[in-house]
């Protein structure tokens, strides 16, 4: 029996190895004879759901039945092509082999697919040949992902595509499409409404530049399930504001929007406030995400009136004035990030945001400057309800009434727990 | 029987607090000093001429300050496992001491010294001096495991015991009867080197600005502290366009290499503070240069694979770019950001830039605009960077490329907006950029937005005479915020949900691993918080913020939210 166990247990050598050994002795017996060739295929599947893909790999080797377990739907139902290039990437790819082998044995088992692709071009040229070759599959879910340079955007257009209008017309049953940096343009989203418009839930589209406020607007009119979108500020109008507000359409729980200046001095349009109030009355509790990546004298359409904004992310510097209008117009606001600001303190407008900002339970702060008090000030203000104080040891500037050491005390003491600034390396 | 003893020099460039060379020395009758050049050591394959120069200079100094006591530095070319047997047969040795080297590579090396010596019945002296504490207790202390964030490291310092004094000054009277046999042919056998000889080209090398050895480094601290009691003022200085220029009174190279030692250094701080303040309790800030190198050093002191990204247990994985050609124009300072190339140049030509410059380059390479792996990053700095040790350069590039410690990657440095904020007139640039010096500084930062009459004016187009922005700073940390968010979101799936995902070990437990921390510590320790959770509900706000993830909410048959993400190997 130990030379059973041995074996068994024996990992350094590969799977038909153990399986030889095992055959030698009693056939499948383990030590309370139970003979592991009659375990069930729903236990197994269970099993082979928490091994990583390769050791299930090993697994299925051992014999036919591991084998045919294998190769059940349920573990194919989820997959992530990971397309890298050597030259171009430090991490591994998806085997070929194993992808030929997904797109042969279990391209129709597929519902939840992703395909990450490093910066090369080839890359993404293999995404879309598996893409095109997706005939028989319902997706429920597909991302694009770029996890470095955006390389769909390298690709001839009409090849990408070609390749993912495949999906949309043979999924039929899209519920969330991240496709984010991609060429997708106003006519393929007219074939993804066409097939998918009673199952759409969720679309990221950030930085699709050959889309339209028109091409977007056609997937709010038709999409009427769509809970989450994602896009850039140029396709943002008050008619789609207005027809994700209609009544025919579901609340809305998530919009984010990208607001980013290719040159500087760009010109933005403004949304009218009643859009933005269409928007809340029908979807009160809906969350409006905005990033902004702007030029400091670009802010000039934004914040002059209320608007709906929950979680608001300033990517490079931002004005004390436009921080002050913040204060004044953004009564929902929930989290803020201010990536810079510059070297006058923002006491005033912190204070004036804790006082209107009810329901900021998160801010981060770095390259700014506040005074000792004021921040004590903010803070006491906010009390617990500030979950996340993101503050970078340099922003606090010392006063006649605190200084570094003391205020971490203070802040504490308002916040009901333990909080210090946050450092970066001295060296 | 005659005690001869070896003093085996590295780091701990120095004669003051040097308690390993004093206890040699104790009962010794003769004293070798030695320095081995090792061509084939980890550190020493990717060293540029500065920092040749100044270990060089640091030798020279300590060559001087021997003479000064009859005795010498000996100067050996080669590696220690082959030079030690040879010396100890040679000079017939009863001991050899050095300083305790706390970096995975060095206690392998010195293992294997010990073996030999050991071998040859020599007795073997180690003292730990680099660092303010014996690390291996900090470990202890924190359960057997290197602290994984600041914070936690900064509440183990305050539960250890007093940071022990500095060791006596090696004098003539410490030496006592102990002698140096010096031969007439020293100075052909064991002399310290020049940078020619070791085959550099110093033609047209300008003057060091941080000239090495333990003299330049005992009048800096003197200076140092001078000027703190001056300003009265232990608060960290503000940071203005001086500060980014080297300072007579910088340390850090001097305490990377040993010339200075740290617990003098923090022994001085202390005394001046409780004098100038008459306050018996220093805060924990006012060492805080000296407590980051330690933290780092405590960080790495176990894991070999700390300068890594792939199979190091605190590095988070992330699918950098490869791109050589980008990586070589930020090295060489032709990004076209003018503020970029001005650190980096200064950084080529002394060796030393600002923290705050440091932070800036590193976060323009890696998460902030060129997406590259800090690991090249890294490699550059161990060339040029004068105070770069293994520790500390690989722990800081790890923060700094938010792949490790610190999570709050919110916060982007950007390469026109920082600079012109610290230095409004731009003479920065100037200084280290004279092709940009005619510009105005409306525009010195960002030069390719100034008219062609300006730039005509300036004797410097943009494209021609000085590169063009290599990115779109906008779009690339648009882009890059994207990647960092989705790279943090998975990770914190793994903890939200709780459940086993079919992703390699390591990945998940590590990450686990320092989330867990920051939970642990803001259950256990008092003084801490909860980081790297901050910022990261901002960017999962919104549910499906990855398709992938949302798949695992759509239930499969018979399993409740299994994990179902599924990787290639």
């Amino acid at each position: 029996m130990k030379k059973y166990e041995d074996a068994c247990s024996s990992s350094s050598e590969g799977p038909t190895e153990s399986c030889k050994k095992v055959r030698k002795l009693q056939p499948n017996l383990c030590e309370f004879g139970f003979d592991w060739a009659l375990l069930p295929q729903e236990i197994l599947l269970n099993i082979f759901q928490f091994l990583p893909l390769l050791d299930r790999a090993y697994a299925s080797q051992v014999c036919r039945g591991w084998n045919q377990a294998f190769h059940m739907p349920e573990l194919w139902r989820c997959f992530e092509f990971e397309l890298n290039q050597p030259a171009s990437s430090y991490l591994k790819a998806t085997h070929p082999d194993l992808i030929k082998q997904i797109i042969k044995r279990h391209s129709n088992h597929l519902q939840y697919v992703s395909f990450k692709v490093d910066s090369s071009t080839e890359s993404a040229e293999a995404a879309c040949d598996i893409l095109s070759q997706l005939v028989n599959c319902s997706l429920k879910t597909l991302g694009l992902i770029s996890t470095a340079r955006p390389s769909f955007m390298e690709l001839p257009k009409s090849h990408f595509i070609s390749a993912l209008t495949v999906v949309f017309v043979n999924s039929k049953s899209l519920s969330s499409l991240k496709i984010d940096d991609t060429p997708v343009d106003d006519p393929s989203l007219k074939v993804l409404v066409a097939n998918n418009s009673d199952t759409l839930r969720m679309l990221k589209m950030s930085s699709c530049p050959h889309v339209s406020p028109a091409g977007i607007l056609c997937v709010a009119d038709q999409c009427h399930g769509l809970r989450e979108l994602a896009l850039n500020y140029h396709l943002l109008s008050d008619e789609l504001l207005l027809a994700l507000s209609s009544e025919k359409h579901v609340h809305l729980e998530h919009l984010r929007i990208d607001v980013v200046s290719e040159n500087p001095g760009q010109h933005f349009h403004t949304i009218r406030k009643s859009s933005w109030d269409a928007m809340l009355r029908h979807s009160p509790k809906f969350n409006l995400v905005m990033y902004f990546f702007l030029y400091e004298d670009e802010f000039g359409p934004f914040f002059r009136e209320e608007v709906p904004i929950t979680h608001l992310y300033f990517g490079r510097s931002v004005s004390k004035d436009v921080l002050g209008r913040v204060g004044l117009h953004c009564p929902r606001l929930v989290e803020l990030v201010v990536c810079a600001n510059g070297l006058r303190p923002l006491d005033e407008e912190l204070i004036r945001i804790a006082k209107r900002c009810t329901q900021l339970s998160a801010i981060g702060l770095g390259e700014c400057e506040v005074s000792c008090s004021a921040f004590v000030e903010f803070v006491k203000m906010c009390g617990r309800r500030l979950s996340q104080l993101s503050i970078m040891e340099e922003v606090l500037i010392p006063d006649h009434k605190y200084n570094l050491d003391e205020i971490h005390w203070e802040v504490s003491k308002h916040l009901g727990r333990v909080w210090f600034p946050d450092m970066m390396p001295t060296w | 029987m005659v005690g001869n003893t070896i003093h085996w020099f590295r780091k701990g460039l120095r004669l003051h607090d040097n308690p390993s060379l004093k206890e040699s020395i104790r009962g010794a009758d003769t004293l070798r000093c030695v320095y081995i050049l090792d061509p084939w050591f980890a550190g020493s394959s990717n060293v540029g001429i500065s920092r040749w120069r100044f270990l060089l200079q640091c030798l020279e100094d300590l060559d001087a300050s021997l003479r000064k006591l009859n005795s010498r530095l000996f100067v050996i070319r080669g590696q220690p496992t082959d030079v030690f047997p040879r010396l100890f047969q040679e000079w017939q040795t009863s001991q050899l001491s050095y300083e305790y080297d706390s970096e995975p590579f060095g206690k392998e090396r010195d293992a294997a010294i010990q073996k030999l010596a050991s071998e040859a019945g020599v007795e073997v002296t180690v003292k730990v001096s680099h660092t303010l504490y014996d690390l291996d207790k900090i470990i202890e202390l924190n359960g057997g495991q290197s602290p994984l964030t600041y914070k936690r490291f900064q509440a183990l310092i305050s539960h250890m015991d007093a940071v022990e004094s500095p060791a006596e000054t090696i004098t003539a009277e410490v030496m006592r009867k102990c002698a140096t046999p010096i031969s007439d042919d020293h100075d052909d056998m064991f002399a310290v080197p020049s940078l020619e000889e070791l085959g550099f080209e110093t033609e047209g090398l300008a003057t060091a600005v941080w000239p090495g050895g333990e003299t330049e480094a005992l009048t800096r601290l003197e200076r140092h502290l001078e000027r703190k009691a001056w300003v009265a003022n232990f608060e960290r200085p503000r940071m203005n366009a001086n500060s980014l220029l080297a300072s007579p009174t910088g340390l850090s190279p001097y305490l990377r290499f040993g010339c200075l030692s740290c617990r003098l250094f923090y022994f001085k701080l202390t005394d001046l503070y409780r004098k100038v303040k008459k306050n018996s309790s220093p805060p924990l800030s006012l060492y805080g240069q000296l407590l980051w190198r330690e933290f780092f050093y405590t960080t790495a002191t176990n894991n070999p694979r700390f300068d890594k990204m792939e199979g190091n247990p605190v590095c988070v994985q992330i699918p950098w770019d490869r791109n050589p050609e980008a990586l070589a124009k930020w090295a060489e300072g032709r990004t076209g950001f003018p503020w970029i190339d001005a650190i980096m140049t200064q950084l080529r030509q002394e060796g030393w830039i600002h923290h705050l410059a440091r932070h800036a380059v590193a976060c323009f390479l890696t998460r902030g605009d060129l997406w590259i792996s800090w690991e090249e990053g890294m490699k550059v700095f161990e060339e040029l960077l004068l105070d770069a040790d293994w520790s500390v350069n690989a722990g800081s590039w790890m923060w700094l490329s938010c792949s490790s410690f610190f999570q709050q990657f919110f916060h982007c440095y950007c390469p026109v907006g920082f600079g012109r904020r610290t230095d409004p007139n731009g003479d920065y640039i100037r200084r280290y950029l004279p092709i940009l010096k005619a510009f105005p500084a409306k525009y010195i930062f960002d030069p390719w937005n100034a008219p062609e009459s300006v730039q005509k004016a300036a004797k410097c187009v943009i494209g021609m005479h000085y590169p063009k922005p290599m990115v779109h700073h906008t779009e690339a940390s648009r882009l890059n915020i994207q990647r960092m968010t989705q790279i943090y979101q998975q990770l914190s799936c793994y903890r939200g949900l709780g459940e086993h995902r079919a992703q390699p070990a390591e990945t998940t437990a590590n990450s686990l691993k320092i989330r867990l921390e920051s939970l642990e510590e803001s259950k256990q320790t008092p003084i801490t918080n909860l980081i790297g959770n901050n910022i990261m509900c901002f960017f999962y706000s919104g549910r499906g913020h990855a398709a992938v993830k949302r798949s695992s909410e759509d239930l499969t048959p018979g399993g409740s939210n299994k994990a179902q993400r599924q990787t290639s190997n």
